[in-house]
């Protein structure tokens, strides 16, 4: 940002004021996530930079933490990732199911006690986590379904939908509707109009809410900690364990992939929202 | 003209106005049939068990059903003196009952909970009831140890007649009901709850405010900033963001740690000394700054958005009517940005005040909220309804601090970044 040339000197030094807190603001929400890139490759069982890492060593980086995870015969994380995948994927296709269906029908003008059961839908979303844990380990304990892998997925789907909605009410509100009615007048039937017409025009909108739902199925633990067994074990409650008791190097491995998997998440998304942004005309 | 020449009709012969009504009603149950699948889902498997909760935090049918008799019996008694025998005697019913199901330990905890020092009487009672003799019940109970002769206990039995209760609200905000059935505080030591409550308050209250003065500068320059400039640096928002909460508090753990990077740097640039290194996990500090740090994103991005509609001719037509940068940005500027500091600070409160894992695992003794009190009450204590009462004390504040979030800035205006 280039000042111009009549600048006065006191407001120059509030800029460069301005540009210096940015930058620290910027660095303290960056930073601490670059941290664990280069410990994960430590030699050492530290959790410090040791004076080999500083000194650029090469004998002091490995991937014996990456190997151990893998490898790593006490370490669960194989069985953790393997449910967390599972769960989050079926969190995630219930999700945009319920999710997706419920958003057609909340953005008809027809429909009655919007704000309330928009509210209603919505609500996992607000009340904080630790309660919603509390209520829905009531429902499963009730329910037989406490320890379960169906249970885990019912429960991330109740937290997942929130997002879904939302995503997917906010790509209607720009829908044109009139392209249905062409498709109706021409013959379609309904299913085959959503299908063919609706559905790729609100996809990005369905994706992200998609992702979304992702996200928070696979990072979720506090409702996970109330449900889960010793075999429904998954990342996040590892993780949650292992810094609990003792932070091993093993955990920043497990950390930098996590890293690498939101950020193409990220990417993924911020397409998808400028795709979506495209096809609903809003140009910036 | 008469009213029937003016009725319009369908092609069928049926008027418009029915018809139309009738086309409506369909669209209406078709919509709502769309909406129903999710919405019975989450009324049965979220919404009724929240209200399941609220039972449970005012359900104590359980002691009124383990002692049945001794409670009718005491519908006569006045509390002013020793309960007469009718009522040892069916305590003394009762419990044998019990001691037979082998429920008497269930007593003993529940008894416990409204006042200390059941536990070991009723297991001298259990032994010693053995023996008792037919008739003058009294005496022999009270013979077993001289606290069944204190009448404090027998009105604290009294006190877990009714089948509903408010006393895990009242344990919540430290106190009680006494002896008199006054609603008193706890003594001074023993307020555990009011401390953390206040505690909650404060921390929620002040990274709100830390996030709001960090997120202002960056939001801003993030929405003045062109286009390629602002989606680089917006990457340093949405990366956190994406980021797993957990990997975010480990990576926290590592830099606050007593060897730690930000120790290390601390010593390298000669601010404390190798051997006194602080403490900056496992307390307050390490709550708040991680806490702000995650959170931070909740905030810039509705600031973001609103500041990305402002036109900067605005703040040009300020300067040209005379206002200095500084009048011009208080004047012009700020105002207009109200809405999105409304949004951001109380999202980030709401988040804020409910959270469990980060303060779990930096924030030691002294930097943990109310959430960690109830996850320790459903796992460790397994005292369920007070962890139940408690959390509804939490949905409520939540939901009034929501109440004043949907007032000022409409519940569809939440941005997802």
């Amino acid at each position: 940002m280039a000042l111009p040339k009549y600048t006065e000197p006191h407001y120059r030094i509030w800029h460069y004021v301005y540009i210096f807190i940015c930058t620290c603001v910027f660095f303290f929400l960056i930073a601490p996530l670059f941290v664990i890139f280069p410990l994960s490759f430590n030699a050492e069982e530290f959790l410090s930079f040791s004076e080999g890492m500083k000194s650029l060593d090469p004998d002091a980086f490995s991937l014996r933490w990456y190997k151990d995870m893998i490898y790593g015969t006490k370490n669960p994380w194989g069985l953790a990732a393997k449910n967390s995948f599972i769960i989050a994927i079926f969190a995630t296709l219930g999700s945009v199911l319920l999710g997706t269906v419920a958003a057609l029908g909340l953005s008809s003008r027809h429909m009655p006690y919007k704000g309330l059961i928009m509210a209603t839908l919505i609500s996992p979303m607000i009340v904080p986590l630790i309660i919603s844990g509390v209520a829905i380990f009531f429902f499963m304990a009730k329910a037989g379904l406490a320890a379960t892998h169906t249970g885990i997925v019912l429960a991330h789907i109740i937290l997942g939908t929130p997002f879904v909605v939302i995503t997917v009410t906010a790509t209607l509100s720009g829908f044109d509707h009139s392209v249905t009615r062409a498709a109706s007048s021409l013959g379609s039937d309904p299913v085959n109009t959503f299908m063919k017409i609706t559905l790729p025009l609100i996809l990005p909108g369905v994706i992200s809410g998609g992702l979304f739902a992702f996200v928070t199925s696979f990072d979720e633990v506090v409702v996970v900690l109330f449900l889960a067994g010793l075999e429904n074990t998954t990342i996040p409650i590892q993780m949650w364990t292992g810094l609990r008791e003792q932070l091993s190097p093993t955990i920043l491995a497990v950390a930098t992939c996590l890293i690498i998997l939101s950020t193409l998440i990220l990417v993924t998304a911020e397409l998808l929202r400028r795709r979506s942004e495209r096809l609903r005309g809003i140009n910036r | 003209m008469s009213s029937e020449t003016k009725q319009i009709l369908t092609t069928d012969g049926i008027p418009l106005e029915a018809s139309l009504k009738k086309a409506e009603r369909k669209n209406k149950i078709k919509a709502f049939l769309l909406v129903a699948p999710l919405l019975l889902f989450l009324l049965i498997t979220y919404i009724f068990p929240i209200g399941d909760m609220l039972m449970r935090s005012v359900d104590d049918k359980m002691v009124t059903e383990m002692l049945p008799k001794t409670f009718k019996s005491m519908e006569k008694w006045n509390g002013n003196e020793m309960p007469p025998e009718e009522v040892f005697k069916s305590f003394y019913l009762d419990f044998q009952k019990l001691v037979e199901e082998k429920r008497d330990g269930k007593l003993s905890t529940q008894l416990n909970y409204t006042k200390n020092g059941f536990k070991s009487i009723l297991k001298k009672l259990r032994r010693k009831a053995k023996n008792f003799e037919e008739g003058n019940y009294k005496e022999q109970i009270m013979a077993v140890h001289k606290r069944w002769a204190d009448i404090e206990y027998w009105l604290a039995i009294k006190r877990r007649a009714p089948a509903y209760t408010s006393s895990k609200y009242l344990k919540g905000i430290d106190m009680y009901k006494n002896e008199e059935g006054k609603i008193v505080n706890v003594e001074e030591d023993r307020r555990i709850h009011r401390i953390l409550w206040l505690r909650t308050l404060e921390i929620a209250f002040f990274v709100t405010l830390l996030c709001f003065l960090m997120a202002y500068p960056i939001a801003h320059l993030l929405a003045t900033l062109p286009m390629k400039y602002s989606n680089l640096l917006m990457i340093c928002v949405l990366l956190p963001f994406w980021t797993s909460l957990l990997v975010r508090t480990a990576s926290w753990m590592i830099l606050l740690q007593q060897q730690g990077v930000v120790n290390d740097f601390f010593v390298m640039i000669g601010l404390v000394a190798d051997d006194n290194r602080p403490e900056m996990m496992y307390n307050k500090t390490g709550t708040y700054v991680a806490m702000t740090q995650i959170l931070l994103p909740f905030m810039v991005l509705p600031l973001y958005s609103v500041m990305k509609t402002i036109s900067p001719s605005l703040m040009r037509a300020g300067k040209s009517l005379g206002g200095t940068p500084f009048v011009t940005f208080w004047k012009v500027y700020f105002p207009l940005t109200i809405p999105g500091i409304g949004a951001g600070c109380l999202l980030v409160f709401i988040l804020a005040i409910g959270y469990y894992i980060t303060p779990a695992l930096v924030g030691g003794a002294s930097g943990t909220l109310i959430s960690n009190q109830i996850a320790f009450h459903m796992k460790s204590t397994l005292d369920w309804s007070f962890a139940s009462a408690m959390g509804l004390m939490l949905l409520a504040g939540v939901l009034a601090i929501y109440w004043i979030y949907n007032k000022l800035v409409g519940i569809d205006n939440i941005k997802l970044g």
